[in-house]
This record gives structure tokens, sequence and C-alpha cells, in this order.
């Protein structure tokens, strides 16, 4: 089998979150970048599936700087990279060159993380299925494949629902679906010379353009209610707040 | 030239968020100058679909079939843009749920248009076409505009106030053309807690974390949240001990939810956690630790310890409850 995953190269969730003064530009000095969590679950699972066989290809859109990310990818235990050499500029612009990818190079399983923990959402997969014209899967807790057909357990609204859809198809990596793996030092060694080849982005209309970034306001100073009165509490707020 | 609004129904009845995001898509029209036109897929009766009429839609579209009965992505999308393309729509708006975040990102990919997703405010629309939404998984917001003269854009629920309105707008069949590569995935089974309230679109939520210390005390979060009408929630070291499951977890890897009211127990306020909840509108945080981060993002402290707190909020809760009715 041989299977894609599509990794975002991110602040850590640790990172506090900085603009520039003009609030134009998000600052990544002092920033540690990580392979987006999401997009780990799903690289874990897909080295999960392909240990009887097959082949693991990790794509990502980025400069040079996201290279670190991609060789821990290669350490987790994919066999091979692809950098599309450009600035993630939105959604769509990174599904366009995911999607071209796989028109070129096909593949039974495509799998991203269910969103990315930067400024571009959930948007990806689904549009990479719908230039694709196959299914997407985005919230998938649990996926097993067994000859042509997967079987994938989906969080819903209000509960969860069993789907079973043909190969290939995107999936979007939620908690529950795979251990994360720790790379042990044979991956990291081995990532070290595995192929990450680097291609150029195809040309992608643009649509959506960031004006500018804000933080949320910061709460004014907390209000202290006493243990003993903390049966006053839901009167206070609807008094002071109103929200109840 | 339209708006068209995407009313989903779970188990053919609206909920809180579609009129919610009615109530938006009109607010939209109306600046625009364009009428607004809801499409509702699936099986809901004609009285339900009244109730949906009373939010502002000049028009309501219904599109029902055995192939629809169950939300399903794929034929979902594919009715919701030939809609579009019928009414001639500019702005094609809905829900951020579980489905509208699948639904949304492949009728963009169908109207060639321009997507923003986790919209949390009404547009500028003075020049321009520019939407705020969630940014660095609710660390910060970001303002985009769309430039594509076709635009889809999804609302997070609970971002945006009912607005009810006098009209009560015609409900028309809408006849759509399904592919067979629409549908090639099968729904086998569907859970659904009915007596639970959804995470997402909460209007309350409890939530506890390792200070409750086990599985075996969550009983009383239980408690408190069923007295309020409250969903509950979890921090992530609480989801992956197991205590409690995945789907509870807010954060920045988990759920990000804005609730009107959001209350922690025990949790102590990591940034990640943060994250995904400091959109609520007002926290309140219980701790017994006075240090712990999560006072500095909140709107009330209770310095305490749960097992002796929670019990106290469960017994104001039911006098708040028998104030209310």
């Amino acid at each position: 089998m041989k299977i894609l995953v599509c990794i975002a190269n991110v602040p850590d969730t640790t990172a506090k979150i900085n603009f520039t003064p003009d609030n134009k530009e998000f600052v990544s000095t002092g920033v540690t970048f990580i392979l987006n969590p999401y997009d780990e679950i799903a690289l874990s699972k897909a080295v999960d599936l392909t240990a009887g066989g097959g082949s693991v290809t990790v794509i990502n859109i980025g400069d040079a700087s996201t290279e670190p990310t991609i060789r821990k990818a290669l350490a987790i235990g994919a066999s091979d990279a692809v950098r599309v050499n450009a600035k993630p500029r939105d959604g769509y612009f990174v599904a366009k060159q995911i999607a071209e990818y796989v028109k070129k190079n096909s593949f039974d399983l495509i799998l991203c993380g269910r969103e990315s923990s930067d400024s571009n959402g959930s948007s990806v997969p689904a549009m990479v299925a719908e230039l694709l014209d196959i299914p997407c899967i985005l919230f998938a807790k649990s996926l097993s494949i067994e000859g042509t057909t997967a079987t994938l357990e989906q969080e819903i609204e209000g509960g969860k629902e069993i789907l079973s859809a043909p190969l290939p198809l995107v999936a979007g990596a939620s908690e529950g679906m795979a251990e994360w793996k720790i790379p042990n030092m044979r991956g990291i060694m081995s990532a070290r010379t595995k192929p990450l080849s680097v291609i150029e982005p195809v040309d992608v209309p643009q649509y959506t353009q960031v004006q500018s970034f804000d933080k949320p306001v910061p709460r004014s100073s907390v209000k202290l209610i006493a243990a003993e009165d903390a049966g006053k509490l839901f009167d206070i707020i609807r008094e002071e707040k109103k929200v109840i | 030239m339209s708006v068209l609004v995407f009313i989903e129904n779970v188990q053919g009845k609206f909920k809180k968020s579609t009129f919610e995001v009615i109530s938006f898509a009109a607010a939209i029209a109306q600046k625009q100058n364009l009428p607004l036109v809801a499409l509702s897929i699936g099986n809901v009766s004609d009285d339900e679909l009244a109730k949906a009429g009373k939010y502002g839609a000049g028009k309501v579209l219904k599109a029902s079939g055995a192939q629809l009965d169950s939300m399903n992505v794929q034929p979902y999308a594919t009715v919701i843009a030939q809609a579009a393309k019928a009414e001639n729509a500019k702005i094609v708006v809905m829900s951020a749920s579980f489905s509208g975040k699948g639904i949304a990102p492949r009728v963009a990919i169908k109207l060639d248009a321009g997507l923003a997703d986790n919209v949390i405010d009404l547009p500028k629309m003075d020049g321009g076409f520019i939407v705020k939404k969630g940014a660095f998984s609710g660390k910060a917001f970001a303002f985009v505009d769309i430039t594509s003269d076709v635009k889809v854009i999804s609302m997070i629920p609970n971002s945006y106030k009912v607005v009810e309105s006098a009209a009560s707008p015609a409900i028309s069949t809408f006849d759509a053309q399904l592919s067979p590569r629409d549908l090639v995935v099968t729904i086998k089974d569907v859970k659904r807690s009915t007596d639970k309230v959804s995470l997402p679109d909460a209007e309350l939520v409890v939530s506890a974390g390792r200070g409750m210390k086990g599985p075996e005390n969550w009983g009383m979060i239980e408690e408190l949240a069923n007295v309020l009408g409250a969903a509950t929630a979890c921090s992530k070291p609480v989801s992956d001990a197991g205590w409690r499951p995945h789907s509870e977890h807010v954060g920045q890897t988990g759920i990000a939810i804005s609730p009107n009211l959001y209350i922690a127990i025990g949790i102590s306020g990591a940034i990640q956690h943060l994250a995904g909840v400091s959109s609520s509108k007002v926290i309140v945080v219980v701790n017994k630790d006075p240090e712990a981060p999560f006072f500095k993002a909140a709107d009330y402290g209770i310095v305490g310890d749960a097992f002796e707190v929670v019990p106290k909020l469960i017994e104001a809760a039911k006098a708040f409850k028998a104030g209310q009715n």
C-alpha cells in the first residue's frame, strides 16, 4: 500500500503567538516549530498500516526552514519526503499542490491531520479530496483497511458514525486513531539519508489574503469568590454578566 | 444574485446553531442588498422548515430523497453547489459544525470560490469582504479578505446572536442531480447520545482536569452539568489517561469551544488548554492552587478543593434552576 501523509510545520503548542507591530505578520523569531500534532497521529497511523509492506511518503508545502520537521517525519518512519518549495499561502494553495502531486504519483490513501494549529484551519483535507473527486473522512477516530475498502469511525454532531469507503480516499486523523510514535536512534540516523526531493509549486489563483492578525483581549483581572460562598456563583454571574 | 445559507438538521430537527447561522447570513444579505435563500437537505418536515423561515430567509429550498436521508459530505456538497448555481449565489454560508467543516471546502472547490472557515464575526463589507476567523488554535484571530467573485464561509457555533423576523417564506423543492461518484461512502451505523448536550455548540460547559484525581470522581462533574443543562469536557491529561473519551478533550489539540459559560474544575490552565477555551464569554476556574495559571485567564475564581466546592455548586445550580422556572 502506498500512503501519502500531508504534514505542516507549525509553532510549538506551548509557543506564545506574537505579531509585528503593524499586526501584518507572525513573528517566528524565538519560536520552535514542530510537526503539527494531528499530522503526527496521521503519520503514526501510516507507519502502522505499512508495517507489513508498502511505503509512506510525506509531503510538506514550505520553504527550506521546514526541513527539520520533514526529517523528524522521516525519523518516525516515513520512507521518503517531498517538499513543495513555497510558503503555504492559504488552504486552497496547499490543497492544490498536494492534489497535483497525487495526480502524478498515485496513492492508495492520503492521510492528513484533521486541522493544522497555525492559520490554515481544517480546509486542506476536504479540498484535496474534492480536487481528486474522492471521499474525505475529516474527523476519523479509527481507520482499518481490508482489500480496497476502508472502514472508519468518525465524530459527528452529538455522537459518532461508522463509515465504509473505497480506496483511494483522504482521511483526517483525530486523537485516538494511532498512538504517537517517538523516533528511535535508528530512525533518526536513517532519516538523514532518506530521499527528500524538492519540487516547485504549481500556479494557483489567490482567493483569500490575510490582512492582519489580532489577539484576544486579555480578561480584566479575576474576581475571587471565597470557597464558602461558592453557592452564590450563579447569581453573581447572572447579575454581572447576564450569560445565564 | 443571492446569499445562500445551508441549514443543517440533526435527525430532522434544527438546532439553535442553525438559527444563528441563518441570522448571520441574513445580516450579510441585508448589507449586500441581496435576497437570502435557505437550503435544507434531508428529511425535514414542513413544520420544522417553517421554523427556519423565521430568521430572515426570503425563500426556503428543500432537497430530499433516499440518498440524502443521512448527512453524507459528498452528496450534500453537490446539492449545495448546485443550489448556489441555480440561485446565482455570490456568498454561501454554513455552520462550522463537524459536517460543515467537511462540506464547506468541497463547495468552495466546486464553485471556484474563496473559502474562509471558522468565521466568528460579521464580515466587514465596506470595500472588500473581510472576515474575522480563529487562527493559531484560538491563540489569535486573522482578518482575511476574500477576493473571489463567489465566497464560501463557515461560522463557528455560538458566535452570532439569533435574530427573529416576521417573515414566513414559501417552501419549495429543489431537485439536485447526484452522480455515482458522490455516493461511494456508505454509512454503516450512527450512534448518538441523545441525553447529552453536544460539546461544540453547547452554551454552558463544565470541564474538569487532573484535580479530580481519578475517573471514579466524575459523577459530581456530570451531575453539575446535568443540573445546568451543560456539556461535559476535560483537559488533555485526562483524556490521555483514558479517564474520559478523547471527544471531550478541549484545547489546542482537541475541540475549540466558545460557550457563554465555561467552568473549569481542577484544571491548571496550560497555554494549550487556554487556546481552546479562550473565546468562552465567561470563564470560572475552581482550583485549590491559588497560583494556578488559569486564574489569570478567568473572570471568576474560586480557590478551594473541588471535592468541597463542586457539591456546593450543584446545590446552588439546583436552586438557581428552580428560581428560573
